[in-house]
């Protein structure tokens, strides 16, 4: 997945570098990322926590500057927010004081255009919250809040979504139907999705490829290719090529935490900046 | 960029964002309902037993009227004489108004404005909380001296006193950053003016009815306490005029008249908190 593509991707990450400038020093959370994601894909990030996935999509996002190295959307370099990207975070992130219709206007109030309703009523139905509109987020479960929160990330049309660690919240059962949702959108909007997450059968089940960084500062460790046919059933999922893969990933994982990367390491990082 | 460049800490609530001030919130929001019928004769049955009480013990007690008149005779001064006092309660109204107005707009905007640089808010702060804590009466006789006898120094002691406390309250408010909704409203593309508006004005709302609340209350005090100082109307100085003729009916009455005025204006409050920011309770 590197050079030599007839593809221009449709998210190039070159040597993305993050320096955080903290109390006790300079830390580096990740180290010359690179990684092509083309259009239409769902990649997944993967690796221990503090690695700086986190980092890695925010910068993607364009919410976050980066020390060194860019990130190209569509072969033009993204410097803040931009209108194609839209963003799921950790919790469903809903104003509390609106309620369900006025949290799903709130991108269209901010860039000042007219809400797609037959869209948003398309998507609301999909993942079943048709006439939930007047209800306020403390009175809706955590699944339905998350739900909510996709809908409005998918309301205006982004061509990439990025999701951090949407989720992690949330108890297995609605876990999973969640990532059966995502799927079925993005069979229908072949929508680009960049997804961080702690678990490794949700990056498998969701994704074309799953990344894995290193720990702390975060670098590509290793690319896996997930060939698995979509949708995903079950029964795809229970067979022995996904419980490899899954033991694959893990034991990288746990293996570059352990090994690889020795507790000394850190010091021994170039200077930042 | 410093707003970008913070180590991202995404969990629910950044900064220990919306737990702040829920207990105050609270005291706006959580007031007692009343449930049922059974709940409001009791309500009223126990308001019967205490002033009830309180007329048989003052007349079994043969309590002096200019100690503590009985509850009848205090009902009966509020109606005869309200004619009385209604323009005096008038001119109380005025003053607080005006001077509630003039406080709390400026209390608010100087809340907004000090609590998006975080420098200035530092060098201002002690002389807010000199302001807070300062009783604003202590100043009357002198705004007396430059102003007369007329509305001016009540309605600035008013606003001396009600500005602070809403201020106080509202840059509480206003300081409760939510970086997780900030970096949702930033990832649509908004400004900063945007934020201010959809994100942080509504997280301080709750905030703000709080120090809304508590600076009426103030306001109020202030009003009456300067209209004891000096000047011939207003509540404060029907309390100073009744008490010096020992019309201690007419001198309760007026005091009821202020306690319900205070409860009108906690319900008010109580009612637009419950409107506009029940999300949070």
């Amino acid at each position: 997945m590197t050079a030599g593509h007839s593809k221009q991707p449709k998210l190039g990450v070159k040597g993305a570098t993050k320096v955080y400038n903290t109390r006790s020093g300079d830390l580096l959370a990740i180290d010359r990322c690179s990684l092509d994601i083309m259009e239409g894909e769902i990649v997944s990030i993967v690796g221990p926590s503090g690695c700086g996935k986190t980092t890695l999509l925010w910068s993607m996002s364009g919410l976050h500057g980066l020390s060194a190295g860019e990130v190209l959307l569509d072969g033009v370099a993204i410097t803040g927010p931009n209108p194609d990207i839209s963003m799921v975070f950790q919790d469903a992130n809903l104003l509390p004081w609106r309620n369900l219709d006025a949290n799903i206007n709130f991108p269209f109030e901010i860039k000042g255009i007219k809400p797609d309703r037959i869209w948003i009523d398309e998507l609301l139905s999909r993942v079943g919250l048709e006439g939930f509109g007047g209800r306020f987020p403390r009175e809706l479960s955590g699944g339905m809040q998350q739900r909510a929160a996709l809908v409005r990330a998918l309301s205006f049309k982004p061509s990439v979504l990025l999701m951090d660690e949407p989720f992690g919240a949330l108890d297995a059962f609605t876990r999973e139907e969640m990532n059966r949702l995502v799927e079925e959108i993005w069979l229908d909007t072949k929508t680009t999705i960049v997804l961080i997450t702690h678990s490794i059968e949700e990056a498998i089940f969701l994704s074309d490829r799953v990344v894995v960084l290193s720990p702390r500062p975060g670098r590509v460790a290793n690319i896996h290719t997930v060939p698995f046919p979509r949708p995903r059933s079950l029964e795809i999922m229970s067979t022995k090529e996904v419980f490899d893969l899954t033991n694959a990933i893990k034991r990288e994982i746990v293996g570059t935490q352990q090994s690889r990367y020795p507790a000394s390491s850190a010091q021994q990082l170039p200077a930042a900046q | 960029m410093s707003e970008t460049d913070a180590i991202p800490v995404f969990k629910s609530k950044a900064d220990g964002g919306s737990d702040v001030g829920i207990t105050n919130m609270s005291a706006l929001t959580s007031g007692p309902g009343i449930k049922s019928m059974g709940e409001v004769l009791a309500v009223i049955l126990v308001a019967v037993i205490v002033i009830g009480g309180m007329e048989l013990a003052l007349n079994i007690f043969d309590v002096p009227q200019y100690v503590l008149p009985k509850p009848s005779e205090i009902a009966v001064a509020l109606v005869f004489d309200f004619h009385f006092i209604a323009p005096h309660l008038g001119h109380t109204l005025v003053e607080l108004f005006g001077g509630f107005a003039i406080g709390a707009s400026v209390g608010l905007i100087l809340a907004a404005v000090i609590t998006q640089f975080p420098f200035v808010e530092k060098i201002v702060t002690p002389y807010i909380l000199l302001l807070v804590t300062t009783p604003m009466l202590a100043l009357v006789p002198l705004l007396i001296l430059r102003f007369g006898f007329g509305y001016e120094p009540r309605i600035i002691a008013v606003a001396l006193a009600s500005g602070p406390m809403v201020m106080i309250n509202a840059a509480t408010g206003f300081r409760r950053v939510d970086q997780g909704k900030i970096a949702l409203a930033r990832s649509y593309g908004a400004s900063t003016l945007q934020i201010f508006w959809k994100i942080r004005a509504p997280m301080a709302l709750p905030m703000i009815f709080v120090g809304l609340m508590v600076g009426s209350i103030f306001g109020l005090l202030t009003a009456v306490g300067a209209e004891m100082v000096g000047g011939g109307f207003g509540l404060g100085n029907r309390l100073t005029s009744y008490s010096s003729m020992i019309q201690m009916p007419q001198f309760f009455a007026v005091v009821l008249i202020l306690s319900i005025l205070g409860i009108l204006i906690y319900v008010l409050f109580f009612l637009l908190g419950k409107r506009f920011a029940s999300w949070e309770a």
